[in-house]
């Protein structure tokens, strides 16, 4: 489906123009989630898609399919009620970076332990926006933010390593610079019978971009153009992996999934 | 579920039987004492009728998920006592808000913090009026035996949906956990309410645009029904809105809503109040020891009564006006230091004097103590 059509199917057009500010980087990512549904023609009727708070939560005000925009964190709660009681369900979550890994840390890393079907995508974006600038669990050390005014001492997760650590079945990371790939990846996600955990790196022109003097949303995207390597061509060649953000399918696997275990035991005791 | 006839059960055995009669059929917690026997026998129960229990990684988690399973359109229930209670109260809040029907039990033990977890208490009473924040209709109804239990279950999730908002079963350690004899009916012969449904087309539907009582009718997701739902304060299309007159609006709809039809779930037990003089205003596991403190009374020629809310919120400013206008003194008895007794004294206390007794140590408070509490006033 071309650019206008998309838009016109899949998104509440009366509610844009966004609220995110020039430059950000999850208005592409959200675009990715949409071009991933249309391409897998799931029907619109069973798509859900949940969010925490923060920036990336905005995202399902703008899409036309049964949404939900829940607390702080908590998507993924929320999401497992929702796919557990109508397995018919398309389910997917967006979160932020804060969201899943901070306040949300625990429900996703019980998500991915169930292997329950869901496909989860957090735009990270290295900092809390919503707020104004505070660092976030990915912020990188000795960052600044503005709850980390002399640089953070935190020291940042590797989310996908972390979802896959956790259990996740499906694993990847994509940009929103990269947006072909990241598609590739939520299609596969979505195809994937158990959790999915796709890491989209966004970018946060206006916060974290003027706090660490990254020059702007340009410089931001074409980091991510000559900073990333794909896991492929790294594990054919390692050199070209040297000081580089990984990119790609991580991470591909079976493992029953829990609503399917479930269902067994209905078969076997429901009267 | 049971069929018709009767068993010796526990409190929290009847609270599952209530809820699977009233078409619970999604469950999710997170371990507790003293509530979770409801979670064991749900877990066990469920299955064999088709429906889902999960077991979250917390209350946060298990209150979240009630909310999305019933918004998938299964009748959704979770329990937990005190500490869970406070991490509830977020999505609490949130199903308020979004007007997403469930029950919440909260089996109440020893607060604050870890306090008291094998004991009885009743120090959530205004917790589950005030525990989430901002202005929201609050439901809790604190039932006191074990049929009552059951009975009430089935009455909290008929409220829930019909009025498409949380409500709260009060219990206590007392009466989840004690055993008595519980009479099932036929399943026919219990009233069941389901959420209302859209009648229009999808394309019509305005999902949070109420009807004349108020209540928005509710789709489940997967119907058809593609709507927005959200924690912000929202207009009728359900989408967020900054308009100072459409926040106050939703939020005088959706308190108004259970506030001004309380008469159509005001549950209360008087005994003995005809001539009394004396009223013992108590709920949950205490009121049994205040039936039994009337009738001591009685005996020693003190003209005393009970007064029994089990409609606990909204509060039964009505009733308990009416019984203040014709007693001398009302004794609110409650295992806190004096929860209830605020609303029972802003009503009641223009009319008569009304006093308290108070026991936090863990135990029930027995039908002498109240005896001797009156007594020594008289």
């Amino acid at each position: 489906m071309n650019c206008n059509n998309v838009t016109k199917e899949y998104y509440r057009v009366e509610k844009l123009p966004h609220i995110w500010c020039p430059g950000c980087g999850h208005g592409t990512l959200t675009n990715t989630v949409v071009r991933a549904i249309d391409n897998l023609k799931l029907n619109k009727d069973e798509v859900v898609i949940v969010s925490g708070i923060g920036c990336s939560s905005r995202a399902p005000g703008y899409l036309d399919f049964n949404t939900l925009h829940t607390t702080h964190g908590r998507a993924l709660a929320f999401a497992t009620g929702i796919k557990f009681a109508n397995p018919k369900l398309h389910v997917i979550v967006i979160m932020g970076d804060g969201d899943s890994s901070a306040i949300g840390g625990n429900h996703l890393i019980h998500a991915a332990r169930r292997n329950i079907d869901i496909t989860t995508i957090v735009f990270n974006n290295n900092i809390y926006g919503m707020t104004g600038g505070q660092y976030s669990p990915t912020t990188p050390y000795g960052d600044f933010a503005t709850t980390a005014a002399y640089g953070n001492i935190d020291k940042p997760f590797d989310l996908c390593s972390l979802a896959q650590g956790a259990g996740a079945t499906y694993v990847g990371r994509g940009t929103a610079y990269h947006a072909p790939l990241m598609q590739k990846l939520i299609e596969k996600g979505l195809q994937n019978k158990g959790f999915s955990f796709i890491e989209g790196l966004s970018v946060c022109p206006t916060y974290y971009g003027r706090k660490n003097k990254k020059g702007g949303a340009f410089k931001m995207f074409s980091f991510f153009k000559d900073n990333c390597a794909d896991i492929k061509t790294v594990e054919k060649n390692p050199e070209k992996g040297k000081n580089k953000i990984l990119i790609g399918e991580f991470y591909n696997n079976s493992k029953p999934e829990y609503i399917e275990s479930y269902q067994v035991i209905i078969d076997k005791f429901q009267g | 579920m049971n069929s018709k006839g009767y068993k010796l059960i526990q409190g929290n055995e009847a609270c599952v039987e209530g809820a699977l009669a009233a078409g619970m059929r999604f469950f999710a917690g997170y371990p507790i004492t003293p509530s979770t026997e409801i979670a064991e026998i749900s877990s066990q129960k469920l299955p064999k009728l088709g429906g889902k229990f999960i077991q979250m990684e917390d209350e946060l988690a298990s209150m979240a998920a009630i909310i999305g399973g019933s918004l998938a359109g299964l009748k959704s229930m979770t329990a937990t006592s005190g500490p869970g209670f406070s991490l509830m109260q977020e999505n609490i809040g949130y199903a308020a808000i979004t007007e997403i029907p469930c029950v919440i039990v909260n089996v109440q033990r020893g607060g604050p913090s870890t306090g008291l977890p094998t004991s009885p208490a009743q120090g959530d009473v205004m917790q589950a009026k005030w525990g989430t924040h901002g202005d929201h209709p609050a439901v809790a109804l604190t039932p006191n035996s074990v049929q009552e239990t059951y009975e009430y279950t089935v009455k909290a999730f008929n409220i829930a949906e019909k009025y498409r908002t949380p409500v709260i079963l009060l219990m206590d350690e007392t009466v989840g956990h004690m055993r008595e004899k519980m009479i099932f009916k036929d399943i026919s012969e219990i009233e069941i309410i389901n959420r209302k449904k859209p009648s229009c087309k999808p394309e019509d539907y305005v999902a949070y645009r109420p009807d004349e009582d108020m209540i928005p009718p509710m789709a489940s997701f997967g119907e058809g029904y593609r709507y927005h739902v959200t924690g912000l304060t929202h207009d009728e299309t359900g989408f967020p809105t900054n308009s100072n007159e459409i926040s106050e609006k939703l939020i005088k709809r959706i308190v108004n809503k259970v506030g001004k039809n309380i008469d159509d779930f005001s549950y209360y037990e008087e005994y003995k109040l005809q001539d009394a003089e004396i009223v013992i205003v108590a709920y949950g596991g205490v009121s049994r020891s205040a039936k039994s403190a009337v009738d001591a009374l009685r005996k020693m020629n003190i003209k005393a009564g009970l007064f029994r809310p089990i409609t606990i919120w909204p509060f039964l400013e009505k009733q308990i006006n009416n019984v203040s206008k014709n007693a001398k003194e009302i004794y609110v008895a409650e295992m806190n230091l004096g929860q209830y007794f605020l609303e029972v004294e802003r009503v009641a206390g223009k009319n008569c004097t009304v006093n308290k007794i108070n026991k936090i140590n863990g135990e029930l408070i027995t039908p002498d103590e109240i005896v001797k509490a009156i007594g020594g006033n008289l």
